[in-house]
């Protein structure tokens, strides 16, 4: 969109950085640290997401109540809901043998190619063919349910 | 009160590395998901980027639908690299130390132009397939660690609270097997 507030991207780009330190500084931008908690080894890993999640949860909840819409955009501050059905569980399940079995989730790995993990870049490059895949399969098999409607 | 030296040490063992550095971390993270919040309204996640950027090489249509957000998503994940480098910079490298940050000992640091850069042990094969595997998981269950995990969770969503649940224990038992297998790094 070219009507755009000229400060949004500047705000999406500074709660990047703030996000991508946050990452780098709980060491989830590091696979071993993510695996050592899967392990029971370190059980540090939840600090980092429930304290993010209370951060988040408590602007979500304040910020209806304080101003109608975001100054950036004119949009309605709303929570963050999905409708829930078996693709939840099915890709939630995918996504644990893939977290389990690497240790590292999309935005962790952005961060640590920032802290200078190039071989994180194996993980990247694997999130994109998945990620590809699947959108190449339901793209088809939208299509054909569509095509499938259509002939009714 | 008395510290039970026997709960201090059980204490010491699940938190090897304590929880100030995980505690400030998620602060931190909660942050930036906030503060983009405020300013336009998005709950903003990391994996749709995955499939936004490919709607510049793919015109199918589950890329296409993010073309909107595109430009954007782009500009948070160059934030979210540029936020690593500068803990590397300042925290990793030891330029700025505190009582809040545990270096730890994991991995392998490496030094480019005055910046202690660090890099994983974990081998290739394992970021590679589970990569995959994140890439379709996170896309086909509708969010990631920080879409269901921070901005769901913090929406008490339930959607999200389920989804958070069945990959963390999916994960969990997967990393165990691993381990049992004798995979390791």
């Amino acid at each position: 969109m070219s009507d755009r507030h000229p400060l949004f991207k500047p705000l999406i780009f500074v709660g990047g950085i703030v996000f991508g330190f946050g990452l780098g500084f709980s060491h989830m931008a590091r696979p071993e640290v993510v695996l050592n908690f899967l392990q029971f080894d370190d059980l540090g890993l939840p600090f980092v997401m429930f304290g993010a999640a209370i951060v988040s949860g408590i602007a979500f909840a304040l910020l209806p109540r304080i101003r109608d819409a975001a100054p950036l955009t004119g949009d309605p501050y709303e929570r963050r809901l999905k409708p829930f059905d078996r693709n939840v569980l099915v890709g939630g399940a995918v996504f644990g043998v893939g977290w389990g079995l690497s240790g590292i989730c999309p935005g962790a790995a952005y961060a640590s190619l920032g802290v200078g993990n190039i071989t994180i870049l194996w993980a990247l490059a694997g999130m994109f063919l998945g990620a590809y895949a699947q959108g190449y399969w339901r793209s088809r098999s939208q299509a054909r349910d569509t095509a499938v409607t259509g002939a009714d | 009160m008395v510290a039970d030296p026997v709960l201090l040490q059980a204490v010491a063992d699940l938190f090897p590395n304590g929880i100030s550095r995980y505690a400030v971390g998620g602060l931190l993270v909660g942050l930036g998901t906030v503060l983009i919040y405020i300013g336009t309204g998005i709950p903003a996640g990391a994996s749709t980027f995955l499939e936004s950027t490919l709607s510049y090489v793919s015109d199918q249509s589950r890329f296409q639908q993010y073309v909107g957000s595109r430009d954007w998503r782009l500009v948070f994940t160059a934030g979210i690299i540029l936020g690593g480098l500068a803990f590397a910079a300042t925290f990793q490298s030891g330029l700025v130390t505190s009582s809040l940050y545990e270096p730890g000992t994991t991995g392998q640091l490496y030094e480019v132009a005055g910046v202690t850069l660090w890099t994983t042990d974990v081998q290739p094969w394992r970021l590679f397939v589970g990569g995959i595997l994140v890439g379709i998981g996170t896309r086909i269950g509708k969010g990631c660690t920080s879409g269901h995990g921070v901005c769901g969770v913090g929406s008490a969503s339930k959607t999200s609270l389920v989804g958070v649940m069945t990959f963390l224990t999916v994960a969990i038992g997967t990393a165990q097997v691993v381990a049992a297998l004798g995979v390791s790094p």
